[in-house]
């Protein structure tokens, strides 16, 4: 069985190491804030006993005041998983640091997030529309758009 | 004198046989020689995600079937299964057995028609996908029987399945999973040691371990890499703990494991079918009670499994309405196409083709 980890012990953990990274990890998930999360990646990835080494889903969900950008990460090798969650507020300008380097599953996701709700992954190489054409106006997954 | 060469752009596709879909790849060449290859997609995009926002939960099920439409049965069960790990839905003993034994008879199929298709962009026109669709037109006949359907089935449904099989299915799958061995064997006669396949997918497009792993790479892709990592062991997914199988795993990650993974895979699932029919029970129910304008609670789930292809999720919000506040597809052969820079440079534009049609894409998925 893939166990999910404990969020909150995790993020006491991260916090030590990244201070002010982790934002709360009571409700199964870790939050963490969006202006670390490329540090954050990288400490999760290769600190020992964690080795989040296989990025499955990444997406996005508008709550309207805030888009929320969750991270799903596995360890293949310890078996263990963890949901990873960061917040943008606002609906224009929006920019999150890109976890490409890290993981390389993050690339056309992030081009996928881009293309539907706006949101800029800065740090990443190729940014552009992936499922929309270049051009497109708007960005169709966010609530308000009809 | 030396020349001054630039380099050549191909573009391939939308519309091209070997692209199993509409899938555009635009190809930069030296020569003959591969140097850079970038993927665009879109051409299939259809906005289920969207569309899912304005639907009940069961309206949704039909949408998961224009995924993958070669493997329509996994799908709703990954969907349904998300629903029902959000909403605390039990399944039925039955309708858990007839679940497998479908998902597993729609892996068969899917690997088939991969194969087949990969043998088809090696240069083996038609012959061998022809005796694929021997055996998947025993399955899709099968599949029939249990939906009307022949290839969006739209048979599962949230807390079982849309009805309970007719008297002619069981007997069907016993016949099929009996013959099939000897199928496999034909296949392996005609391919596995065929001098004309060797050549030209061994040591063809290798993804190394490390990269597969860093890409997220799932499915017959990353075990042919040498990963020995399935969802169905990992993490066991409905009552996949109560079977005994194996995985199968390659070495190096060239074309030729990835069809090897996929044949040993299929054998697999014969094996687990095998066990599915001694143990499935013989009556009870096939469906929970759900109402049809049923609200789960607040909140989110991310329901898995080990599709024919890879690592398929569906990542759920609900804000305790009839429809879901947020439904994301989690397709495996996205990601999997990430690697195609990596695997395709270097070789080949014929190659190029080989190691596109071993990747096992299709485009219902990846647009969604």
């Amino acid at each position: 069985m893939t166990v999910a980890l404990n969020a909150e012990e995790l993020g006491k953990k991260i916090n030590e190491a990244i201070p002010g990274s982790a934002l709360s990890g009571d409700k199964g998930y870790l939050l963490i804030d969006s202006k670390s999360i490329a540090q954050v990646a990288d400490y999760l990835k290769i600190t020992d006993g964690l080795e989040f080494d296989y990025l499955t889903v990444m997406t996005a969900i508008d709550y309207l005041e805030y888009f929320e950008i969750i991270y799903r990460l596995v360890s293949l090798k310890n078996n263990h998983s963890l949901i990873l969650k960061t917040r943008v507020y606002g609906r224009e300008n929006l920019s999150v640091p890109s976890v490409v380097k890290t993981w390389r599953s993050a690339d056309y996701q992030e081009r996928e997030i881009f293309d539907l709700f706006g949101i800029k992954f800065e740090g990443h190489p190729n940014l552009k529309r992936l499922l929309l054409w270049e051009g497109f106006q708007g960005h169709p997954l966010r609530r308000d758009y009809i | 004198m030396s020349i001054q060469t630039e380099p050549f752009v191909l573009n391939i596709g939308p519309q091209h046989p070997s692209t199993h879909g509409v899938f555009r790849l635009r190809a930069v060449l030296d020569g003959e020689v591969v140097v850079n290859v970038e993927p665009v997609v879109g051409y299939l995009h259809r906005g289920i995600e969207k569309l899912a926002e304005g639907r009940t939960y069961t309206q949704n099920i039909p949408f998961t079937d224009r995924l993958d439409y070669l493997s329509s049965m996994t799908n709703n069960l990954a969907y349904c299964l998300a629903v029902e790990k959000l909403a605390g839905i039990k399944v039925p003993e039955r309708a858990e057995y007839i679940r497998i034994i479908c998902a597993e008879v729609m892996r068969i199929s899917s690997h088939l028609m991969a194969v087949g298709f990969f043998l088809n962009d090696l240069g083996a026109l038609m012959t061998p996908v022809l005796y694929m669709w021997r055996e998947r037109e025993k399955i899709v006949d099968m599949f029939e029987m249990v939906s009307g359907q022949r290839l969006l089935y739209n048979y599962m449904r949230i807390g079982g399945v849309s009805q309970d099989l007719p008297e002619e299915f069981l007997p069907a799958v016993k016949k099929f999973i009996a013959e099939m061995p000897r199928y496999i064997e034909e296949y392996d006669q005609l391919l596995a040691k065929n001098e004309i396949v060797l050549v030209r997918s061994k040591g063809v497009g290798i993804l190394p371990k490390e990269t597969a792993v860093s890409i997220g790479a799932s499915g017959p892709v990353l075990r042919a890499s040498g990963v020995k990592w399935d969802i169905r062991k990992a993490d066991p997914y409905s009552i996949y703990d109560r079977f005994d199988f194996q995985i199968p795993t390659g070495e190096t990650g060239d074309c030729y494991e990835r069809y090897w993974v996929r044949m040993q895979e299929i054998r697999q699932s014969i094996k687990i079918v095998e066990q599915a029919l001694k143990q499935i029970p013989e009556k009870g129910s096939v469906c929970t009670d759900v109402p049809q304008f049923f609200r789960p609670p607040r909140g989110e789930a991310y329901g898995y499994i080990e599709a024919p292809k890879g690592n398929l999720g569906f990542y759920i919000v609900s804000d305790g309405s009839i429809a879901p506040y947020r439904l994301h597809i989690f397709p495996p052969t996205l990601i999997n196409i990430t690697a195609l820079q990596d695997m395709a440079r270097g070789w080949k534009v014929a190659d190029l083709i080989i190691i596109f049609g071993s990747m096992d894409v299709v485009l219902g998925e990846i647009d969604r």
